[in-house]
């Protein structure tokens, strides 16, 4: 699969098949030539008798301050959260700043100590990190980059490629918070609501998880950028079976629905910063969900579906009254609709 | 075509001549309501939304109506099919249409 | 949501299925056209289908303003935004139809200044906000739409706001419908009539089809309980051999329509002689345009507009797919050359084409599979 867009747009970072055409088309047969592991969160490497767990993410949220996070928090959040769905458990991690001339030193100082905040929550320490500067009007005020290193959590080895039909699929809490917060904070679409992303660090919730059920988690991953759709989807391709959701099961805040309704979007598509989804094995998926729904921020995780046979590498989404469609990846960015 | 969302009409920007804001599922947006000049709404008021205008006024009537005609459906079946397990009426034509329940 | 989720009902649709299935003649096979972009989507959405007789055929009509809108309307548009200060707003749906030498977000990349719209209030807004550039807002819709895009002109030209025009592509849907009808190849039954253009025009205008084509129309919402009902209404005429106009969407659709909506479009847009709608050609009186005395806010007598015809490529179906001829499956690029991610025509691009709503929902589905899906979790 070649890449042969002649120039990068916009859709080629927002996580669906267009982001996942230029890895796959371009990067990957150049840079991860031979490499034969399928691309996932976080890479586990071996160094010397050790397992280490590595993986890294860059930020370039706009608004840089939004309700329930800014771009500090959810640059650590994000790298810890890769390593958890990657079964690891964050230990260390360096940032990079890009900072654009002209913003302001209070600016800069409110993300560092809202990384601060982030890094003591989680538990991991920053142990260093590189500042460059740009030239006004190229960095949206600040882009950050963080790396991570993890150590394997015991007894968890996820691998899209030992999921199995039966097993089923678990979601850790309510769709679309932060996206659709993101969409609303930057006030182009003058909507307004109670609502706060749900930027966090999730490693807890895997942890206990995995203290009742690692022998059967298969798979995890954050939704992130693309929503629970393209996460799925990418499981569904790379495990060439098919996933089936109830949507009733599927927790949404109302007002994330009421905005999805507004403009048209799907939830599915929708970003999260805060959740994961585990694929976990039939006899261990009761133990699993009820260890989540004993922990702290994991009282509304739940089954949402369960890998099948048919349709192969496709996500299905049915309902209660039997009528079903299938959720696709998404292509680019979600757009508001009036159509 | 038109995507359009029944939402509640929850104040009237004051010092604006129909401008309301309008909550759906608790997101709330500026709606011009000039469309429905003729019968201004009220705060409490349900409208329809498409481009943020709103387009009409939703009539709770009409949709109880609605809601009543949809659950009588199948009752007049469900009704025939007890009688005919009473063996009251071998005799009937199983098909007989059910009293019409649309308008 | 309150008159979404009473109108989702799963109990309520299972007996709406029922008795669709009661009503339905074994021996019949029904072909009912939705004519409006929306109600395709809400079919896909809501897997209808899935609960319906496979003796009930819905064919997809061309209610979707954005696939009718010919190539070089867009072109048009973006050689004006080209154009040094231009803000070109759009509604989401426009942004990736494809134009001759790409999309509104693919000229974005190449530096236009292309912005996502809500809603055309926002576009004026915009120019406001914007005073040393100007806004042109790219209008589209079928009369739904249209008299929010009156309505603004009238602010903008009531609070003298010189930076802003509207491209005005304001279709009408009963030519639309009088095409379709018109066209050899269709043998219909029935329609499922436009919703929400139906709160602005009202139900009358449908009667002709019932009087002189003698079939049922009725006006429907957009939510499962709304569509199956319209479709058990429709059932029961065709099976008592009536042809009338009746009203589902009563709760949202007045008989008459909206006189204050008719108004502003009246004293702002007019007729064209005639426009040309892609797949179906060129139609009399079938599109609005700005009235001079809004020509100060009219693009297309601000800017010089090129007047770009394009043809679309000789291989794709977009016209056969839109009048509801050809399945989307049936066009010999679906799903090969063109697909979401490239598509050849609108029908592709935009949410509520046929040919997006099948790939994006369906094409997948298998038949054997469908049948033995049970709830899960």
């Amino acid at each position: 699969m070649r890449f042969r867009d002649p120039q990068i747009e916009m859709a080629h970072g927002a996580g669906g098949k267009a982001s996942r055409k230029l890895v796959e088309g371009l990067f990957a047969p150049i840079l991860f030539a031979g490499s034969g592991e399928l691309l996932a969160d976080a890479a586990h490497v071996a160094v010397g008798n050790a397992s280490i767990a590595i993986t890294t993410d860059s930020f370039v949220v706009k608004p840089l301050r939004f309700p329930g996070g800014s771009i500090g928090e959810l640059a650590v959040n994000g790298t810890m959260n890769d390593l958890a769905v990657s079964g690891a458990r964050g230990e260390a991690m360096v940032v990079t700043f890009i900072l654009e001339e002209g913003l302001p030193t209070s600016v800069l100082e409110y993300e560092i100590r809202a990384m601060a905040d982030a890094l003591d929550r989680a538990g991991v320490k920053l142990v260093g990190g590189d500042t460059k500067v740009v030239e006004r009007g190229k960095a949206d005020g600040m882009y950050i980059t963080t790396t991570g290193i993890g150590s394997p959590l015991p007894g968890v080895s996820v691998d899209a490629r030992s999921v199995r039909p039966g097993d089923r699929i678990l979601l850790s809490g309510p769709i679309g918070d932060h996206g659709i917060t993101i969409l609303l904070a930057r006030g182009e679409l003058d909507l307004e609501a109670d609502l706060s992303s749900d930027s966090r660090c999730v490693l807890p919730l895997i942890e206990a998880m995995a203290i009742e059920a690692a022998p059967g988690i298969r798979w995890m991953r954050d939704p992130t950028r693309g929503g629970v759709a393209t996460s799925l989807n990418e499981l569904a391709r790379d495990s060439g079976l098919g996933i089936v959701l109830s949507e009733e099961a599927i927790p949404i805040r109302d007002e994330v629905r009421g905005a999805c309704e507004l403009l048209g979007l799907d939830p599915l598509h929708i970003a999260n910063e805060g959740q994961f989804l585990a694929v976990v094995a039939p006899e261990y998926a009761d133990a699993a969900l009820h260890a989540l729904n004993c922990t702290e921020g994991g009282e509304r995780a739940i089954c949402i579906g369960e890998v099948r046979q048919e349709p192969a590498r496709s996500v299905l989404v049915t309902t209660r009254y039997g009528g079903s469609r299938i959720a696709d990846m998404l292509i680019g960015d979600a757009l508001p609709r009036i159509c | 075509m038109c995507l359009a969302i029944p939402g509640r009409i929850v104040d009237l920007v004051p010092g604006q001549e129909f401008l309301g804001t309008v909550e759906v599922a608790g997101v709330r947006r500026k709606v011009d309501l000039r469309l429905l000049e003729a019968d201004p709404p009220k705060t409490g008021d349900w409208v329809l939304i498409h481009v943020g205008f709103a387009m009409t006024k939703i009539s709770e009537q009409d949709a109880l109506e609605q809601m009543q005609m949809l659950h009588m459906l199948g009752e007049a079946e469900q009704a025939m099919q007890e009688v005919r397990g009473y063996g009251l009426d071998e005799g009937a034509d199983p098909s007989a249409a059910a009293p019409s329940a649309s308008q | 949501m309150r008159y979404v989720d009473e109108f989702r009902d799963p109990d309520l649709i299972a007996r709406a299925s029922a008795e669709i299935y009661r009503l339905a003649d074994p021996e019949k096979h029904y072909r009912i056209l939705e004519v409006c972009g929306g109600h395709t989507h809400a079919i896909y959405r809501f897997g209808l289908k899935d609960v319906l007789p496979s003796n009930i055929e819905l064919i997809h009509g061309p209610g979707c303003p954005v696939c009718v809108l010919p190539m070089g309307r867009i072109d048009d548009g973006l050689a004006v935004a080209q154009r040094e200060g231009v803000i070109f707003a759009a509604f989401g749906d426009m942004m990736r139809v494809p134009g001759t030498f790409g999309s509104p977000l693919e000229h974005k990349a190449r530096g236009t200044d292309v912005r996502v719209v809500y809603s055309p209030a926002d576009a004026l807004q915009m120019a406001k906000k914007n005073p040393d550039k100007h806004v042109m807002f790219f209008a589209i819709g079928f009369e739904t739409t249209a008299p929010s895009t009156a309505l603004t002109l009238q602010r903008a030209r009531a609070e003298g706001i010189q930076n802003f025009s509207v491209f005005c592509n304001h279709v009408t849907i009963i030519p639309a419908m009088r095409a379709i009808l018109d066209s050899p190849d269709m043998r219909l039954d029935g329609f499922i009539g436009p919703g929400h253009v139906s709160t602005v025009i009202g139900c009358r205008p449908y009667e002709w089809i019932a009087r002189n084509e003698r079939k049922p129309v009725v006006t429907s919402g957009f939510e499962p309980l709304d569509l199956l009902q319209s479709i058990i209404m429709l059932l029961r005429q065709l099976g008592a051999g009536e042809a009338r106009v009746e009203n589902q969407y009563k709760r949202v659709v007045p008989w008459d329509g909206n006189p204050a909506a008719l108004d502003a479009m009246a004293k702002v847009l007019t007729l064209r002689p005639y426009f040309e709608w892609r797949g179906l050609g060129f139609i009399s009186q079938s599109a609005l345009k700005i009235r001079d005395e809004f020509a100060a806010w009219d693009a297309e007598q601000r800017f010089q507009i090129p007047g770009t015809r394009v043809t679309d490529p000789k291989a794709a179906q977009c016209g056969e797919v839109l009048k509801g001829v050809l399945k989307p499956a049936q066009c010999k690029l679906f799903g090969k050359e063109c697909t979401p991610e490239h598509p050849i025509g609108a029908l592709m691009v935009s949410s509520e084409g046929s040919c997006a709503a099948h790939y994006n929902y369906e094409h997948r589905k298998a038949e054997a599979m469908v049948a033995t899906i049970s709830s899960v979790a």
